[in-house]
């Protein structure tokens, strides 16, 4: 029993509720990641235009989400508008508007720099072969950016799903909060339930996020040795 | 909407101080994931045997777990002290964030300057003081600062492992005075104080550099 404990995975249907908690995180951060992709390329498209005043606010939009921590925007999502415009949105819901407005910014910056790091000659020699505005953007500009852009979104999803745990400080009932339900339950008959249940947590976040990012580094390779 | 501007201005000093207690906090973690990271990077540039693997499991552990989870996990489970845990998990997370700037910066280092240097007589610790690490910090300032911006900004995770820094502040107050709209916007305007020198400078450093690359 000296180093035990680790049994409070097994009791009950413990590990089936962790897991079903990890779903509720993670359903959040593939709606946030869907939704990011969709807007995101959108944004970015709009942020090449030139308009001084298009650049100021997408640059504004930016600046502040990346300068307010993403808890601070769960919190103003979350109690602010409850409190300014009386809408009570679920702690789910909130999250997925809070991820999918900050997962929208980087993606568009992420669309906007690899377009914009292509060549101008590319752009130049498809005008110059008689394709049309749309037509060099469907089989020029797109598919080379595409390539670059790959990585770097794998890479913000990974950070996306890493942020995603932060719901449970607005009431969400996710893995961690199912976590501390566990250990609270079983405080007196096994004192170092603390231990293992937050370390399976870990366990379980690492197994996600770490086959995503080996993808993302595997991908940056390929496009880095193809040009 | 109104808002309750005195107990905003009387809530200033609360703010101030956690401000300065979060900074602090930062500081700290990112003195110690710069010295971290600097250690990482070498490892992994000079290719150590062993130490290698180790550096390696450490950093793909770190950037593939949330902060969160770290925090929980040091001090629910390993039963440490709250402002112990805070270094620990800032240190840990920022350590390799800070490795990957770092090594990025020495692998930008041309090859060229390692044999010129070797070629002008110099043994392979002045090739790495003089010519190889000035290089490559320069080459890490864009990245060693956006590193610096995440780490403060994840400072305001600490807060729920009882640590009184502006979040935990906000939270007394909105339990305290339901003054939740103040709170936030309090909140909301500490971090921009914080965050906003540090993300100018930043800019400012990284336009800096983009002319002090050598060696073209």
């Amino acid at each position: 029993m000296a180093f035990s404990g680790i049994e409070v995975l097994f009791d009950l249907n413990n590990l089936e509720r962790l897991l079903g908690g990890l779903w509720v995180t993670i359903r959040i951060a593939l709606i946030s990641i869907f939704f990011s992709a969709i807007f995101g390329l959108i944004v970015g498209v709009i942020a090449l235009n030139k308009n001084i005043y298009v650049g100021f606010i997408y640059k504004l939009y930016l600046e502040s989400i990346r300068i307010i921590p993403p808890i601070v925007w769960l919190f103003i999502f979350y109690f602010g508008f409850a409190t300014l415009f009386e809408v009570r949105w679920s702690g789910e819901l909130t999250g997925i508007i809070v991820f999918t407005i900050w997962g929208t910014a980087e993606t568009g910056d992420l669309v906007r720099a690899s377009i914009s790091s292509l060549p101008v000659h590319q752009t130049q020699s498809a005008a110059a072969l008689g394709l049309s505005q749309f037509q060099i953007y469907r089989y020029v500009i797109i598919p080379q950016a595409l390539r670059r852009l790959l990585p770097a979104s794998i890479n913000l999803a990974t950070r996306i799903i890493k942020t995603t745990p932060l719901v449970a400080m607005i009431t969400v009932v996710e893995v961690l909060k199912i976590g501390q339900q566990i250990i609270e339950l079983s405080l007196l008959n096994n004192p170092r339930s603390a231990f293992w249940i937050y370390g399976f947590i870990f366990f379980l976040y690492f197994i996600i996020c770490y086959p995503i990012s080996v993808l993302s580094r595997k991908l940056e390779q390929s496009v880095n040795t193809n040009g | 909407m109104a808002l309750d501007y005195n107990l905003m201005i009387d809530s200033l000093p609360l703010y101030a101080s956690a401000a300065a207690y979060t900074l602090y906090l930062a500081f700290c973690g990112i003195a110690l994931s710069v010295a971290i990271g600097l250690f990482c990077a070498f490892v992994l540039y000079y290719k150590t045997p062993y130490i290698g693997w180790f550096v390696k499991g450490y950093i793909e552990l770190s950037r593939n777990t949330p902060l969160l989870i770290q925090l929980f996990f040091l001090h629910f489970g390993l039963k440490l002290e709250s402002e112990s845990c805070a270094f620990i998990g800032l240190a840990f997370l920022g350590g390799s964030y800070m490795a990957e700037a770092f090594r990025g910066g020495l692998e930008a280092v041309e090859k060229i300057q390692i044999e010129s240097a070797s070629a002008l007589g110099l043994n392979r610790l002045q090739t790495a003081l003089y010519v190889v690490i000035p290089q490559a910090l320069i080459v890490s300032i864009p990245s060693i600062g956006a590193n610096i911006i995440f780490l403060v900004k994840e400072t305001s995770v600490v807060s729920i492992i009882a640590i009184s820094d502006i979040l935990a502040v906000a939270k007394d107050i909105i339990s305290i005075h339901y003054a939740t709209s103040e709170a936030l916007i309090m909140l909301t305007l500490s971090y921009l104080v914080l965050l906003l020198p540090i993300s100018i400078a930043a800019h400012f450093a990284e336009k800096k550099v983009k002319f002090g690359v050598f060696g073209y």
